[in-house]
C-alpha cells in the first residue's frame, strides 16, 4: 500500500491552502524551468519510461500518446485539451484535482503543452462543477499574476496560455472527439476517427486529449523521475492512483492509492469495511459503470489494476469502485445505468439511439421479472449488436454493464421471472426454454 | 406551461454585467473561431435572466442575441441549448433542485432525498415547479461527487451526504431566504472518510516529499 511521502496528491482533501502560496509550499511551481529544460524528448522519455498509462479510463500509455504530435514546427498551431468532463458513474476523482490542486495541474499543463509544443491548454471541465472551475480559475489568475503563465511563462522562455471552458452536462462530452466539437461550440457528437486529433483534432489542428489526472501526476513524475513512479504498482501497471469508494461501504471516500493492491485490501482499509461486514457483499463495479461488475468471489482475491481486472472480463476504468452489500437488487442497480445511457446517448448513431433505449425497457422488465426466460439471451445478443456497431465507445459502455449481470446472476434474473409468472398465473404462458425438460417446470 | 410563445419574451439585451462577462470569454478563442463562446455565452445569458426574472432560462430571443454576436446562423444556438441538459429552455422556480439518482446515488438512499424534495418543496413531479414559483425539481444523472453521495444540487452548489430529513431542512432554509454552506451535511472533511483521514496524516507543509524526491 502506499505510504504518504509516495503520494502525489497532498492536498486532496483541502486539508490545506489550496492557492498558490499553500501550492508552493507543497513543492508544486519550484524551478518549472529546470523540468522545461530536459528538452521536449527529454520530457516524453521521462514520461514514457514512468509507464504512466492514462487515468480517464482507457489506460493508453501517455508518454507514447504525447509522442504522436507531430515533430518540429507547423504551420498550424498545437493544442494541450484537458478532459475534465468526469461524468461517468460512480466516478469523483478529478474533482478533488480541480478544487484542490489546481495548481498542480496547471503547472503540468505547461509541462505537458512544452513538450508538445502546444503554446494553449484549453480544459474542459464538466458543467456541474460550477464551484470546481471557479477554485480553478482563480489559480488560473494567481499563475498569470506570478508570471508562471502566459509570456515566457515560469521564466522558461515559452509562450503559454492556460484556457477553461465549462460543459453542459452532456457524459458523450467526456469522448474525446465529442469534447472538441463542444469546445468548437457544436452539439457534442463524436467524430469519426481517423483522422485522430494528433493529426486533426481542435479547429483541425494537431491537439492531444488527456485526463486530468494523467494530467496533473505530470510535474511530479519529472520531478521525482520516472523510475520513481515505474517502481510503484506492477509491471505494465504502475504507480499511483487516484480512485473512490461509493456505495455500501461504511466510509466512502476518494483517496489515492498504489496500483495492483488488493481489491479487498483497499475496500477494508479506506472504505472502512463493507457496510455489515464482507460477508455481506454482494458485488463491486470497479472502475465506473461501463465496467462489468465484479461479484463477490472475484473480489476476494483480484488486483486493482488494469491487467488484473482485464483478466476478471472487467476493467479498471477510472478506478472509482461502487460496492453493493447484499440487500441491493443488482438487477435494479444495473437497469439504472440503462437509463443513464439511454439519456446520454448523442444520437448519432443507429444502434446506440435504438439501442441504448430498447436495452432499458428491456431492463425495467426484468427488474420486475415482466419477461420471458429466452429474453436474456435475446438482451445478451442484442448488447452484442450494439458493443463495437457504433463512432464511439458509448455503446460499448452500454453494453457491458448488462453483460456483466447476465454473466454472474443470470440465476437471479431467471428466477425473478419465474417468481413473476407464478404471482401473476402466467403458468399456462411459459414458454420452455429449448432443452429444458417439461417435468421440471411442471413440478415448480 | 404548454403555451410556448407566450413565455418567451420578444425582447433580450446583455446588461452591463454579462457584457464584462463575454469581453473575457471571447479573448479565450481565436478570432475566426468565435463559436466556440456558443456555450459560455448560454450561460451568460441565463445567469442574466436568473438576475432579472428570479428565473434562470434561455429564451430563443437569447439565442438570436448569442447568434448574432458569434456571427453564426441561429439554429447552430437553438441547436447546442436543446442538446445540453444544463440550459433551461423554459421558466424555472427561482431554486433549481437537481437530484442525482444514478445508481452511486441511489444505493446511499437518493430515492429519500427525492421523497423529501416533493415534500417540502411542493412539487409532485420531475420537471414540476411548484405552485410558489420557488423551486424546480429535476432528476439528473451522475453528479460526480459519489463518495459523497447522495448529492442535491441546488443551482451551481452541491449538498452532499444527505438523508430525507436534511434534505427537508435544507429546502426549508432556503424558502427562508437563506443559503446554507454547500458541501457535506455531516460532519466530514470534503472527500475524506467520515469520522477523520486515513492517509496524508502529517501536515503538507512538513512533508518535503512531494515536492522534489
Amino acid at each position: 500500500m502506499l505510504s504518504d511521502k509516495d503520494r502525489i496528491f497532498t492536498n486532496l482533501y483541502g486539508q490545506n491552502d489550496w492557492h498558490l502560496a499553500g501550492a508552493r509550499a507543497r513543492g508544486d511551481w519550484n524551478d518549472t524551468k529546470a523540468i522545461l529544460e530536459k528538452g521536449r524528448d527529454g520530457i516524453v522519455a521521462e514520461m514514457k519510461a514512468s509507464g504512466l498509462r492514462g487515468r480517464g479510463g482507457a489506460g493508453f500509455p501517455t508518454g507514447l500518446k504525447w509522442s504522436f504530435m507531430p515533430k518540429g514546427e507547423g504551420p498550424l498551431p498545437r493544442y494541450l485539451v484537458i478532459n475534465g468532463d468526469e461524468s461517468e458513474p460512480g466516478t469523483c476523482k478529478d474533482r478533488e484535482i480541480l478544487r484542490h490542486e489546481p495548481h498542480k495541474l496547471i503547472e503540468s499543463a505547461l509541462i505537458a503543452s512544452f513538450a508538445m509544443g502546444a503554446h494553449a491548454a484549453y480544459i474542459y471541465v464538466r458543467g456541474e462543477f460550477y464551484n470546481e472551475a471557479r477554485h480553478l480559475q482563480i489559480a488560473v489568475d494567481e499563475a498569470y499574476e506570478a508570471g508562471l503563465i502566459g509570456k515566457n511563462a515560469a521564466g522558461t522562455g515559452w509562450d503559454f496560455d492556460f484556457y477553461i471552458h465549462r460543459g453542459a452536462g452532456a457524459y458523450i462530452c467526456g469522448e474525446e472527439t465529442a469534447l472538441l466539437e463542444s469546445l468548437e461550440g457544436k452539439k457534442g457528437q463524436p467524430r469519426m476517427k481517423p483522422p485522430f486529433p494528433a493529426g486533426a483534432g481542435l479547429y483541425g489542428c494537431p491537439t492531444t486529449v488527456n485526463n486530468v489526472e494523467s494530467i496533473a501526476v505530470a510535474s511530479t513524475i519529472l520531478r521525482r523521475g520516472g523510475a520513481w513512479f515505474s517502481g510503484l504498482g506492477r509491471p505494465n501497471n504502475a504507480g499511483s492512483k487516484l480512485m473512490a469508494i461509493s456505495g455500501h461501504v461504511n466510509t466512502p471516500c476518494v483517496f489515492e492509492e498504489e496500483l495492483g493492491v488488493p481489491l479487498k485490501e483497499i475496500i477494508e482499509k479506506h472504505g472502512g469495511g463493507v457496510r455489515g461486514g464482507w460477508d455481506n457483499l454482494l458485488a463491486v463495479i470497479p472502475g465506473g459503470c461501463s465496467v462489468p461488475l465484479l461479484p463477490k468471489d472475484i473480489c476476494e482475491t483480484v488486483l486493482m489494476d488494469y491487467d488484473s481486472l482485464r483478466a476478471e472480463r472487467s476493467g479498471l476504468g477510472t478506478a472509482c469502485m461502487i460496492v453493493m452489500d447484499k440487500s441491493t437488487d443488482i438487477i435494479q442497480a444495473i437497469a439504472r445505468f440503462s437509463k443513464f445511457f439511454k439519456h446520454e446517448s448523442c444520437g448519432q448513431c443507429t444502434p446506440c439511439r435504438e439501442g441504448t433505449g430498447w436495452m432499458m425497457r428491456v431492463m425495467n422488465r426484468m427488474v420486475e421479472g415482466r419477461a420471458e426466460i429466452e429474453e436474456i439471451d435475446m438482451l445478451e445478443q442484442v448488447t452484442r449488436q450494439v458493443e463495437g456497431h457504433t463512432i464511439c465507445a458509448l455503446g460499448d459502455a452500454a453494453a457491458w454493464p448488462i453483460q456483466g449481470l447476465i454473466r454472474h446472476f443470470r440465476p437471479l434474473m431467471e428466477e425473478r421471472i419465474q417468481t413473476y409468472k407464478r404471482l401473476h398465473g402466467g403458468g399456462v404462458q411459459v414458454q420452455v426454454p429449448a432443452g429444458t425438460p417439461v417435468v421440471t417446470l411442471a413440478a415448480e | 406551461m404548454s403555451d410556448v410563445n407566450r413565455e418567451q419574451p420578444d425582447h433580450f439585451a446583455f446588461d452591463e454585467i454579462s457584457e464584462a462577462e463575454i469581453a473575457k470569454i471571447l479573448v479565450k478563442y481565436p478570432p475566426e473561431r468565435k463559436a466556440s463562446g456558443s456555450l459560455p455565452l448560454l450561460y451568460v445569458a441565463q445567469k442574466q435572466m436568473g438576475r432579472q426574472t428570479g428565473s434562470a432560462w434561455v429564451p430563443v430571443v437569447a439565442m438570436d442575441r448569442i447568434a448574432e454576436r458569434l456571427e453564426i446562423a441561429p439554429i447552430r444556438v437553438y441547436e447546442v441549448a436543446t442538446f445540453y441538459f444544463m440550459f433551461n429552455t423554459k421558466p424555472i422556480g427561482r431554486y433549481h433542485l437537481q437530484v442525482c439518482t444514478t445508481t452511486s446515488c441511489w444505493l446511499r438512499g437518493s430515492d429519500d432525498v427525492v421523497s423529501a424534495c416533493k415534500k417540502a418543496a411542493g412539487v409532485k413531479h420531475f420537471g414540476d415547479t411548484s405552485d410558489d414559483g420557488l423551486f424546480t425539481l429535476s432528476e439528473v444523472e451522475c453528479l460526480g461527487a459519489c463518495s459523497n453521495a447522495p448529492i442535491l444540487q441546488v443551482d451551481d452548489d452541491y449538498y452532499e451526504d444527505l438523508d430525507g430529513p436534511r434534505t427537508e431542512a435544507l429546502i426549508e432554509a432556503l424558502r427562508r431566504g437563506e443559503r446554507p454552506e454547500p458541501g457535506p451535511t455531516i460532519d466530514r472533511m470534503t472527500s475524506a472518510p467520515a469520522g477523520g483521514r486515513k492517509v496524508l496524516l502529517e501536515t503538507a507543509h512538513e512533508d518535503s516529499g512531494s515536492g522534489q524526491g
